[in-house]
Formats: C-alpha cells, structure tokens, sequence
C-alpha cells in the first residue's frame, strides 16, 4: 500500500549548515507518528517542509504518491489545504479575535463559524469566555490550545502537531494527547506529532521516529521505544546528559 | 600588478557586484509584483480587508498631508512673490502657485508623506507576521497571502492615493490663497479668478495619475520588504528601514518620469 506520506533522501541546508541529510520515512494512512529528537535537529524544518513551506535542496517527498518537492502556484495552495498545522509559534493571528483564528478557514455566516469555533475551543479545554478576546490578552499554554483548536477546526485530513504540549501543565497536556489520539482513531486522520514529551509519546504515538544528525537513527512501534536496543533512543527516552548525543556544553 | 592597480581592480570587482545585487534585487521585485497582479484579478477577493486599509492608508493619513499642503502652500507664494516677481505679483503668485502644486509638490509631498507612513506600516506588520509564521500559518488555512495581505494592501492604495492628492492639492493651494490674501494683501477674487484661469484638466489628471503610481509603489514596497523580512525584531526593522528609502527613491523618479512624458514635449 502507497503509504500516505513518504520521504526519500530529503536533504535541506541552510548556508553551510546541513539541517536534513538523506531523511527517509514512511508515514500510513490512519497512523499517527511521533518525531523525537534533540532541539535543533531539525524537525521542525522537516515537517515544513513537507508542507512545501521550506523546499528541500533534494530529495523526494510524496503524498499519496504524488511528488510534492517543486509545486507551485495553485496546485502547492491546493497540497497545503490538506493539512492541519499546529506551528510551534502558535503563529495566531494578532489582528484577529481567538473565535476569527480557529474559524479562519471555515466557510459559512458569521454566527455558524462563531459557533463552530467555541465547539473546537471546547475540544481544548477553553470556554467561550476567551473567543472574544484576542490571542495577545491569553497564557502561552491558552495561546497553544487555541492555535491546536485553529489547526483541527476544518477538520483535515493530515494534522501535524509541532510540540502541542510544551508549555502545558500535566493535566491539560493529557486531556491535549487524549485530544489527538481520539481525531487519529476516530477520524482516521494521519497525524505526525514533534514532541519532548515521553508521556506524549506513550499516548498518542502508533509509531515513532528518531531524528539525529539529519537523518531518522530508529523507526519502530511505540512500545519498541524501551526496548529499542538503540542507544540513540536509550538516551532520549531516559533523557540522559551521557552516552552518544553529545551537548554542544563547555564544562564549567 | 602596482597597488593602484589593485586598488581599482578592488573597486570595480565592488561596483560590479553592487550592480549585480542592483539588478538582482529589481528582478525580485519585478517577480513579486508581477504574481501580485495575477493573483489579484482572481478570486477570491476580501473586501473586508481592501476597506480596512483605504481607511488605514486614506482617512488616517488625511491629517499629515493636509497639514503639508497648508503650509507647503503658504510658503510656496510667499516665495514666489519674493522671487523677483513683484511687478507682476497679482497673476504670477496665483498661477505659479496652483501649478507647482498641482503638477509637482501636491503629489510628491503628498506620496513622500504617505510613504512614511504606510510603507512603514505594512512592512512591520507583514515583517512581524512574517517572522511569527502567521504568513506561513496563513497558507495552511487555504488563503494565498498575497491575495489576503498583499492584494488589498495594493488596490487600497492605488484607489485612495488619488483622493489624498486632490485633498493635498486643494489644501496647498488653500494655503497659497491665504498667505497671499492675509499677508500680501492680495485681492481674495481675483486670486481665485486667475488660480482657476491658470489651472487646466491635464495638470489635475497628471496628478491623479501620479498619485495612483505612487500609492502603487507605496504598498508595493511595504508589502515586498515586510513580506521578505527575516531575522526577528532586528530583520523587521531593516525590512521597515528598506521599505520607506525604497518608496521615496521610487516616488521621486516615477515623479520626473511622468513629469517628462507629460508636460516635457
Ligand atoms: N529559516 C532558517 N534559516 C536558517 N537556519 C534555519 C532556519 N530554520 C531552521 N534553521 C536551522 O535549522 C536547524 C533545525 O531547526 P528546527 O527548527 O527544525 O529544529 P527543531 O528540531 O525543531 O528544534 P526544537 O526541538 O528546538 O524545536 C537549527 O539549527 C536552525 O538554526
Ligand atoms: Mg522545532
């Protein structure tokens, strides 16, 4: 089966600096996969760009099988219509009202989308109280759950989560990873998550991949991740300063 | 080789890539004004947005080019009346004045002023929604900046800049009119009868023309600089810095271009 997303030898570099270094990953349709991976490594610049909003010096990346490197024009607008984007940002819009931000893409009255936003709000955690308000007057976590209603509201087929969780406290990030499990197994949405977060990862994740030095170092099912044999993944998962991810540190 | 010759060597190898960064950057822009035009002639369009900003660019603006005009207006006559021209005062003071505004400075001043403050503008707020990935954001939400951001931006400015110019031109010669009257102890009617006499359809259409050009490069470049900002708060300020230098230097040679096409022959 064509697997919903697939990577072959992504390279990207910015300068001198080799960001991405021969990437390959699949991704199935209905799964949800989870990238961890030391900051900077170069996640977030993957998934963008996936979403054709960085392109790759080389490599393949298709979706449905069909090559995405290289759209333009109304068919790269036509690709990006099918994701839900959760930027790491949040990326609100500041001129808008919270409810204008999670309605923006949806069509209808002004009451409906009104409506369909505070319903999404709730999904989140947020009561109606804050639609009205603009994303600057919220908390970085209100911020992060709004941007995460926003990225879900008009229901896409691929959802991509950059680090839904950080900044959350414990509880509001598991009622957020119950969130995302449900619209994967419920929906049957394809979702690729970027997290730091191990209880994230046991929640949400089907599958996961380690990214390191540009290129994905383990792949394998959720519950291989303690048993992975893999000391790359040792390391992360147990989220030790010794073994072989060196820190860029200078000892005092 | 002597060191002089390095020297110049040095200097042209400079000159040559200042060129060639010239010519780059004219490309880019071309580029983007060129997938701006395209984009806006097609659906979907955002109304809300286009009265946003003719209120942003047209109303807000009204107080800073009237008040340039006034005054511009005023000194202009005195001026003129100084200028060696006292024997002939009576029609020189009024006809030299509605022309200079009119053709030149209603516009230019007018533009330059707007420049300031809306190139400005849209190029810290496109800047800001550049580097806090709301531009990015906004592709995934199935709208095409350039026809959400850029597009209203653009025919805002291109439909109001004329209605300032006439504004400008009214208030500059308003101004002239008072100075001449009040101090110079003009008579009020006859200024009036030879101001109108003076002023013919080409000048207030070349006006109106320039206006729009100039509303044209206005937003165009606020647009092109916040839209390519990098860099954080530091790329956003130069991203401003650029759209506002850019804008004036474009204003002023678009200016002497129509200026020669149309009243040079
Ligand atoms: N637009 C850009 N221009 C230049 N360098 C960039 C750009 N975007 C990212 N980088 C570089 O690419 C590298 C990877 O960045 P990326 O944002 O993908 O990291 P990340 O894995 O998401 O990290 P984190 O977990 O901290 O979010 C970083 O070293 C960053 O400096
Ligand atoms: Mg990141």
């Amino acid at each position: 089966m064509t697997p919903k997303i697939r990577l072959r030898d992504v390279h990207k570099r910015f300068g001198a600096k080799v960001v991405l270094d021969g990437v390959d990953l699949d991704i199935a349709t209905g799964e949800s996969m989870v990238i961890i991976g030391g900051s900077g490594t170069g996640k977030s610049v993957m998934i963008k760009c996936i979403l054709g909003l960085l392109r790759p010096d080389s490599g393949s990346i298709q979706v449905d099988g069909a090559e995405v490197v290289g759209l333009k024009g109304r068919a790269l607008a036509a690709h990006q219509a099918r994701f839900g984007m959760l930027f790491q940002g949040g990326a609100l819009f500041d001129s808008l009202s919270v409810w204008r931000n999670v309605s923006f893409a949806l069509d209808g009255s002004a009451a409906d989308r009104r409506a369909a936003a505070v319903d999404t709000l709730a999904r989140v955690g947020l009561g109606a109280d804050v639609a009205d308000l603009r994303p600057s007057e919220l908390s970085g976590g209100m911020q992060k759950r709004v941007a995460l209603a926003r990225a879900i509201a008009s229901k896409p087929e691929i959802l991509f989560f950059d680090e839904p969780t950080t900044g959350l406290d414990p509880i509001m990030a598991d009622v957020i990873n119950d969130l995302i499990r449900t619209l994967v197994t419920d929906l049957k949405i394809t979702a690729l998550t970027i997290t730091h977060d191990m209880a994230s990862v046991r929640k949400i994740a089907d599958s996961v991949a380690m990214l390191y030095q540009g290129r994905i170092v383990w792949h394998g099912p959720r519950d291989g991740i303690d048993s992975a044999g893999n000391p790359f993944v040792d390391q992360f998962v147990h989220g030790r300063a010794e073994g072989p991810i060196k820190m860029q540190l200078k000892r005092l | 080789m002597t060191a002089f010759a390095t020297t110049l060597f040095h200097a042209l190898i400079a000159l040559g890539s200042v060129v060639i960064g010239l010519f780059a950057s004219v490309g880019r822009l071309t580029r983007f004004a060129l997938v701006v035009l395209g984009r806006i002639v097609r659906p979907p369009w955002y109304p809300a947005q286009l009265v946003e900003q003719m209120l942003k660019i047209g109303w807000f603006s009204l107080p800073v080019v009237g008040l340039t005009a006034v005054f511009t207006g005023s000194a202009l006559a005195q001026q003129i009346y100084i200028g060696g021209s006292r024997f002939n005062a009576a029609s020189t003071v009024p006809a030299v004045t509605v022309i200079g505004i009119v053709r030149e400075l209603g516009p230019v001043l007018g533009g330059l002023m707007v420049a300031g403050r809306v190139a400005s503008a849209m190029a810290a707020e496109l800047g800001t929604m550049r580097v806090t990935e709301q531009i990015d954001a906004l592709t995934t939400l199935r709208t095409d900046p350039f026809q959400y951001l850029v597009g209203p931006r653009i025919v805002a400015a291109v439909l109001v800049m004329p209605l300032l110019v006439l504004v400008s031109n009214a208030l500059g010669v308003m101004g002239g009119f008072l100075l001449a009257t009040g101090r110079l102890h003009f008579n009020a009617a006859a200024y009036l009868n030879t101001t109108a006499q003076y002023l013919k359809w080409d000048d207030i259409s070349s006006s109106m023309v320039k206006a729009a050009v100039f509303g044209f490069f206005i937003a165009l470049m606020g647009c092109y600089h916040g839209y390519h900002s990098s860099g954080g708060a530091a790329g956003v300020g130069r991203a401003t810095t650029n759209a506002v230098v850019s804008a004036f230097i474009l204003i002023l040679m678009a200016n002497l271009v129509i200026t020669v096409i149309v009243f040079g022959s």
